[in-house]
């Protein structure tokens, strides 16, 4: 039985006065990669800024590695055992692809400066860049590059547990795919658990071994073969109506 | 168990045996990093990797021993699990293609190749910036000729509210500052005049510097800071948003827009600013001579009247049109070229700022020249 990473239990989330989720509960095993997906506006994205810790949380509870998050956070080990890719990269703009990558090296882990550097290259390398690219500036990446660099960030100091919000998006097919099979690739070689939330059928199909649909506050959980045949018709309107345009 | 890397080369039967122990990651890596660089390589041509007692390996540990075991042609393993010898494996891949790339990069790019395209690169940028500055302050007098035609096409609303913003909005400020100088202005030269016996000329002083310089540029650098910074912040935002692309597929110019107005609204703006200035530094003056000099307002007006010339009070108000175009004008063409992120919004930001208070100065210092050679 693999180690449970990510356990949520009766998790329920307010904003002023709207009730965004109620009683979720959720386990995500070691070497897991589960999918999120859910329409828009129905708390993807606010319940992985709650599991970062981002928001606070109404009632119930979340534990990553075994420790809530007010004890990961108090032993530094959050900062050491989680990697994050926002939306939108969240590169510093102010800084080279370079010391992007650097910081979490150097402020978390205290690498020593000439070992940090080859390491750099190495994270550079595991996403497929080249070396060249740790001299630009974000503003001067590419979207799939900043997916890219922002992955060889979450993954600079080996974190255990990857979230990733939509890493696909804004990407074209072929690049979606490139991302997805990297990714996949990490996450074996390096035994990673991977939480991602994704609108890609596609992705969810390719790569994740389970999904977590998000509908009228609750949470569905299942591969994509049962999802597809969830008697929940949002769910089953959403994965058979986007195989239907995929087969037209 | 230790709870942080540990290493030891040992020699048996003529095999370099390298055993590794504990959590070898990245955050605990400094136990071992300058150790096992300064450690000599026993002359074997085969090394043996023990991980018996290895807890856990992540791609920097892994990066690590392989630095150390690139120096042996052949490695063999003992007490290592698979997946320990997958990542090794696959960390030394990558260590190769990282060495060709960085060979290939020796042989294309030496030190005098970076200096010279450096170089190249910056003559080259320079000289687009200038030539993309006349480009934009043609267009601006373009689009300028239509408005001056036809005066109802102007856009009011926007008008109105950039008057309010950087004019209404400034008014606390530049009074405040020019108040402030009047009586500084005051206070510094009745002390000096005083010397000579001649502390009936402060008024004269006051009069002069505040209506003929320091009122309007005093005000013209408040004005670059607050309002063209904001021009550049606004338009260089609304770049990166795209909304100015929305703008033009959408048939409208960017420059009738967003630059003439607020260029317009300056122009009108500043001038006044430049009069409210003028004033307070008189009315600061004003109070200050009254409890230094025990100078009435009867006679502080006669002073004042005596002391100002036709020209005095023109000569510094000529200059606030002119000065108000070229901030708004620096304003905007900052912001039109922003780009990537928030760091490039806070470059121009700053450049805008600083452009603008330079060239007031130098175009102050040109109205000096002018005035001189026409004797007023």
């Amino acid at each position: 039985m693999a180690e449970i990473i990510l356990k949520i239990e009766n998790l329920t989330t307010v904003i002023g006065q709207q009730k965004i989720h109620q009683n979720l509960s959720l386990e995500v095993a070691q070497g897991e990669i589960l999918g999120m997906v859910g329409a828009s506006g129905s708390g993807k994205t606010v319940l992985l800024r709650t599991i970062l810790g981002l928001m606070p949380f109404h009632k119930g509870s979340i534990q990553i590695f075994g420790k809530s998050l007010k004890e990961l956070k108090r032993t530094g080990d959050f900062r050491q055992k989680i990697g994050v890719l926002f939306q939108s990269g969240a590169l510093f703009s102010s800084l080279t692809v370079g010391e992007n990558i650097l910081i979490p090296m150097k402020e978390i882990a205290k690498i020593p400066d000439a070992l940090a550097q080859e390491l750099m290259l190495l994270k550079l390398a595991m996403v497929g860049l080249e070396s060249d690219v740790a001299q630009k500036y974000p503003d001067e990446l590419s979207g799939g590059m900043t997916k890219r660099v922002a992955l060889a960030r979450a993954l600079a100091i080996d974190a255990d547990l990857l979230i990733l919000d939509e890493p696909t998006s804004g990407l074209d097919p072929l690049s979606r795919r490139d991302f997805d099979h990297l990714l996949k690739t990490l996450q074996y070689n390096l035994n990673l658990t991977v939480v991602m939330v994704t609108h890609d059928v596609d992705t969810l199909t390719a790569i994740c071994d389970r999904v977590a649909v998000l509908v009228d506050q609750k949470l569905f959980l299942g591969t994509v073969n049962q999802m597809k045949k969830h008697p929940h018709p949002w769910i089953q309107s959403y994965f058979q109506g986007s195989l239907q345009k995929k087969d037209r | 168990m230790s709870s942080y890397p540990t290493f030891e080369v040992v020699q048996e039967n003529k095999k370099t045996i390298l055993k590794i122990a504990g959590p070898w990651l990245a955050k605990d890596l400094t136990h071992v990093v300058d150790a096992l660089h300064k450690q000599n390589y026993p002359p074997t041509k085969i090394i043996t990797l023990d991980c018996n007692d290895l807890t856990e390996l992540d791609t920097s540990g892994a990066w690590l021993l392989n630095r150390f075991l690139q120096n042996y042609q052949q490695l063999q393993f003992i007490n290592t699990t698979s997946q320990t010898k997958a990542l090794l494996e696959q960390v030394k891949n990558y260590s190769i293609q990282l060495h060709e790339e960085a060979k290939q990069k020796q042989e294309h790019l030496g030190y005098l190749f970076n200096l010279l395209s450096r170089l190249g690169q910056q003559s080259v940028s320079f000289l687009k910036t200038f030539l993309l500055s006349l480009s934009f302050l043609g267009e601006i007098f373009s689009r300028s000729k239509s408005f001056i035609l036809k005066p109802w096409t102007i856009r009011g609303i926007s008008l109105f509210h950039f008057l309010y913003e950087d004019g209404v909005r400034a008014v606390p400020i530049v009074s405040l500052i020019s108040f402030l100088i009047g009586i500084v202005l005051v206070y510094q030269g009745a002390d000096q005049l005083k010397r000579f016996g001649a502390e009936i000329f402060t008024v004269d002083l006051l009069a002069i510097s505040a209506l003929r310089e320091i009122g309007i540029l005093l005000t013209a650098i408040v004005v670059a800071g607050r309002s063209g910074s904001a021009f550049t912040a606004q338009i260089g935002f609304m770049k990166l948003n795209q909304e100015i692309d929305a703008m033009m597929v959408l048939g409208l110019n960017p420059i009738e827009v967003l630059v003439l107005p607020r260029i317009l609204a300056l122009v009108i703006a500043l001038p006044l600013l430049a009069f409210l200035a003028d004033m307070m530094a008189l009315a600061g003056g004003a109070v200050m001579t009254s409890f230094m000099l025990d100078l009435n307002i009867d006679d502080f007006l006669h002073h004042l009247r005596l002391a100002i010339k036709p020209w005095t009070f023109w000569t510094g108000m000529i200059k606030a049109p002119v000065f108000a175009f070229f901030i708004a004008l620096i304003g905007c063409f900052e912001g039109l070229r922003v780009h990537g992120g928030a760091q490039s919004v806070g470059t121009h930001t700053t450049k805008s700022v600083v452009q603008s208070i330079f060239l007031v100065v130098i175009l102050d210092a040109v109205f000096s020249i002018i005035f001189s050679i026409l004797r007023i």
